[in-house]
């Protein structure tokens, strides 16, 4: 009993010490240990580097940048003749850390889901193509990951982290000096920060929310072509984008040089669609093309129209049933039935996209029906009420004969009575 | 098997021959001002309304801030009859108390609490103030939001009086806000409490009518002529009581009773909340007080007035003796009591359209 | 030489007081089947009252959303509880579940697929598994479940 205590207390022992020396011996780094002797910019690497993935998976300085560190000379340690790399250039970034993250054999070693693309698809990027004819203003690798502290994309201390992208991208996009030689607006952070999917992103903390790279891509990041935009947005927006590219606007825009979704929607600051956008009123996007008396105007103007309609028919039956209830009325079936119409109502903003009269008929058609019939709930409801009222006209009668009747009786009991 | 063998059995064991000799020496006084004699029976038999559509509510409602609304719902849409039931059980309370503040003042004016009426006096102050804590309780149990923000300032009110507020409004709602607790608390007053001493009071109160007669004004004492109660005023009661029947089923098919929506305990005050108008006067009043009366709080005051008031309503036989030989007296105390009445008229009038 | 007394006015005594004995009898009978009639009046509402409703309680805590024989697996239906929709769905393998049939992204009702045996929202293609988990598209919680039961062949639906 003791004996078997005793021999698994060595063996733990035994195993802490051993994995103690291999990581004491992954540990001897003198690179590490110089460098955070240094003050400023040449110890910096050797501080961040303690929350980078790369260390934690077994990598160091010297599998990057290359050298030996078990020598704590500094001639040994970083001998070009014997493979020190040094710190590359800004052009040669991409292929540096391209050296491990191309390799798809490496990688799997890792993480074999990782891609192993990102460097071709960083020089199809416009970051990319210009770096190419040596623009160094450009973002690379390091700008967005870090050098020395990279943290996995998943840890949400890192800069790529879903709710760090934007301020990540902001950081060159939103700096006009930097900016002016690229003459692209500066505006889109503050823009994407005022949005509908900033608001999911950050305040409801919905992570699928899109932001910068979901729509430009991140390691390809270009803005999509004019003609694929819908393609881009309907990746969520599926059934808006089908809807849209089946449509007559699709070849009308593509034909124009406008921009699928973005033209009535936006771009970066897109805002919670409402129905003030569609129809023929100030607010509307669709007459900022269609003038009056255009076919498009009409059709802008029946949509908004059918719509409102049916809101209206709706209410008038919200209304109706709750003056119904009020009154004491059963009326939850009707109620009930009405929720359908609502589906209706969102059913046909969605439609809208067709900008089909008919497509969207079909389900407003059924709708009108349900608040038809839910109204007419509403007026009966009111109508039994009625009911109550005539009984009662009756009863009351009977009431009162009676009473008249007692009043006879106490007329002729006292006739009799002496007084 | 005779009515009068039926009689004589029945009479051997509970003695009703000298209940039936009682009753048909029973007699009203007749006079200009009789009318005012149907008063308390109607009170009566509105109290009576209200027990027996009080117990049907009961079969169907429950007393959880959960529950309460939707089971009045229910019993205003499944139930048969629910609806009818509900809103006669709300009507008749409002007309019990009407009629108890007309029976309450003629009674006042003719100085019917004057020796030996004066205990039948405090025990009818002491129904009055049942009532009134009826009302009160009853409002609160459908738990919607009228009822809730009602409740909610009324207790509030309780909780400023001085010394004793903070102990009445915690006790009044279980807790330190209007809560579930109070629903339950309140029902438990309504359907429980408040009936069992109703019961005695009102017991006391008819023995005491029956023991001593209906009282005749002075002026009337030499000249008025009599009546019998069996049959001839009995009846003429119970064409009032069938009026009475045809006046509430015709409020409830007609006004029926508004169930609104659930009460919300988040939901801020909807503008213009008031209560039932036989607290109307009261609350108007208290709006006009400053906030502030020398150093003290202008709401205080107020209440403190009007439990004075109160107080003193149980004491009028006690101050106002034998006005024959004080005259002016009992012209003082018939102008308070004008005054009075016509105060709380104009006052519950304002507070209506106010 | 006149007969005529207080309150006579034709006739001979007796035919008065038969009359008035008549009159009498008839205000009597009158009095009678009209104070039956009101007091029937009164009780008639009062006894209807009292018996149970149709419905039996105020709250739908519990409700029988189908018949199993008229379910059969890989269906659904929609059924009512209380004031909102209800998904009842019988699964390819026979068992039976059920769901709060209003979508958690725009209160769309949802609707059961049976060729991908998914619970699927038609407005924004939303898409939940069959545990009511939402697995695609814009919905951002799980539907409810609720508890199941077969009481012979009525499915039964509680609300927890």
């Amino acid at each position: 009993m003791i004996g078997k205590a005793a021999t698994s207390l060595l063996f733990c022992t035994g195993v802490i010490l051993l994995a103690t020396c291999s990581v004491a011996a992954q540990q001897k780094s003198s690179c590490i240990e110089c460098h955070l002797k240094l003050p400023g910019e040449l110890g910096d690497p050797a501080r961040s580097i303690k929350n980078d993935i790369h260390l934690s998976r077994g990598l160091s300085c010297n599998d990057c940048h290359g050298g030996d560190p078990t020598k704590d000379d500094k001639n040994a340690a970083k001998d070009r003749t014997k493979g020190y790399l040094g710190r590359p250039q800004t052009v040669d970034i991409p292929a540096f850390c391209g050296k491990c993250h191309n390799d798809a054999s490496f990688m799997k070693k890792f993480n074999p889901a990782l891609r192993v693309d990102q460097e071709k698809e960083y020089a199809t990027s416009v970051h990319g193509r210009l770096l190419k004819t040596g623009n160094t203003k450009v973002a690379t690798c390091i700008s967005c990951h870090g050098v020395h502290g990279i943290r996995a994309v998943s840890d949400a201390l890192s800069s790529v982290y879903p709710s760090n992208v934007a301020e990540t991208c902001s950081k060159c996009h939103s700096d006009a000096a930097r900016m002016a030689e690229f003459k692209i607006p500066t505006d889109q952070y503050a823009k994407y920060k005022s949005s509908v999917h900033a608001k999911a992103l950050y305040e409801k903390q919905d992570l699928s929310a899109p932001t910068c790279n979901d729509c430009h891509g991140n390691h390809g990041a270009a803005p999509p072509g004019i003609t694929s935009v819908a393609n881009v947005c309907g990746q969520c927006h599926a059934r808006q984008a089908e809807l849209f590219q089946a449509s007559v606007h699709k070849a009308a825009f593509d034909n124009k040089g406008l921009a699928e979704c973005i033209t009535c929607h936006s771009n970066h600051a897109i805002s919670a669609p409402t129905d003030q956008l569609l129809g023929t009123g100030q607010t509307a996007v669709c007459v900022s093309c269609h003038k009056q008396g255009e076919k498009g105007f009409a059709v802008a103007g029946e949509l908004r129209g059918m719509i409102d309609d049916l809101l209206a028919r709706i209410d008038k039956s919200h209304q109706i049933l709750d003056r119904a209830e009020r009154a004491g009325m059963e009326v939850s079936r009707p109620k009930f039935e009405l929720r359908e119409a609502i589906d209706g109502v969102t059913h046909a903003r969605v439609l809208i996209h067709s900008s089909s009269t008919a497509e969207v008929d079909k389900v407003v058609a059924p709708a009108v029906g349900i608040t038809g019939k839910t109204y007419q709930a509403g007026i009966d409801a009111l109508a039994e009420l009625n009911v109550r009222r005539k009984g009662l006209v009756v009863s009351l009668f009977f009431i009162l004969f009676l009473a008249v009747l007692v009043y006879l009786k106490i007329r002729q009991i006292e006739r009799r009575q002496p007084a | 098997m005779t009515v009068d063998t039926l009689k004589s059995w029945l009479d051997e064991r509970l003695s009703i021959s000298s209940l039936g000799y009682a009753a048909q020496k029973k007699e009203v006084p007749l006079h200009r001002q009789s009318i005012w004699y149907y008063f308390g029976g109607m009170t009566l038999f509105l109290f009576v309304v209200q027990v027996v559509t009080g117990i049907l509510l009961l079969l169907y409602y429950r007393p959880s801030s959960e529950n309460a609304f939707e089971s009045v719902q229910f019993i205003m849409t499944e139930v048969k009859f629910g609806w009818l039931i509900r809103s006669i059980h709300s009507w008749s309370a409002n007309l019990m108390i009407l009629t108890l503040f007309i029976h309450m003042f003629s009674v006042y004016f003719m100085r019917a609490y004057d020796r030996p009426r004066e205990v039948t006096w405090v025990s009818g102050v002491v129904l009055l103030l049942l009532c009134i804590c009826f009302g009160f309780s009853g409002y609160l149990l459908p738990w919607n939001e009228v009822s809730f923000f009602a409740t909610k300032v009324g207790t509030e009110i309780a909780g400023v009086v001085p010394v004793v507020g903070k102990t009445m409004l915690r006790f009044l709602r279980g807790g330190d806000e209007v809560t579930g607790a109070t629903l339950t608390r309140f029902f438990g007053f309504h359907v429980a409490v408040l009936p069992a001493m109703a019961t005695v009071f009102i017991t006391v109160h008819v023995l005491l009518v029956q023991l001593h007669g209906m009282h005749v004004p002075a002026r009337y004492q030499q000249t008025h002529r009599r009546m019998k109660f069996f049959p001839n005023f009995f009846l003429r009661d119970l064409i009032g009581w069938l009026v009475a029947i045809g006046v509430l089923a015709a409020l409830a098919a007609i006004f029926p009773w508004e169930l609104g929506v659930k009460a919300d305990p988040f939901v801020p005050a909807p503008a213009g909340i008031k209560p039932e108008w036989y607290f109307l006067f009261m609350f108007q009043t208290l709006k006009y007080i400053p906030a502030k009366i020398l150093m003290f709080d202008g709401e205080v005051i107020g209440i403190m007035v009007f439990m004075l008031a109160a107080a003193v309503l149980f004491v009028i036989p006690f101050i106002n003796r034998s006005p024959e030989q004080h005259p002016r007296r009992r012209l003082i105390f018939n102008v308070l009591g004008g005054i009075a009445l016509l105060f709380m008229a104009v006052m519950t009038v304002i507070g209506y359209f106010a | 030489m006149s007969n005529i007394t207080a309150g006579n006015t034709t006739g001979t005594r007796p035919d008065r007081t038969v009359e008035l004995t008549s009159r009498r009898r008839f205000l009597d009978y009158l009095l009678g089947t009209s104070a039956l009639a009101t007091l029937a009046a009164i009780v008639y509402p009062i006894i209807r009252f009292m018996a149970p409703p149709h419905v039996v309680e105020a709250i739908q805590n519990s409700v029988v959303a189908a018949k199993l024989s008229e379910l059969p697996p890989n269906s659904a239906k929609i059924f009512k509880f209380g004031s909102k929709p209800g998904l009842l769905i019988r699964t390819a393998s026979g068992e039976l579940k059920a769901f709060s049939a209003v979508c958690t992204h725009l209160e769309c009702i949802v609707q059961y697929r049976p060729d991908t045996k998914q619970i699927w929202c038609a407005c924004h293609n939303g898409q939940y598994n069959l545990n009511g988990e939402n697995i695609g598209g814009p919905p951002p919680r799980p539907l409810a479940e609720y508890p199941v039961n077969k009481r012979g062949d009525d499915v039964v639906v509680n609300r927890a």
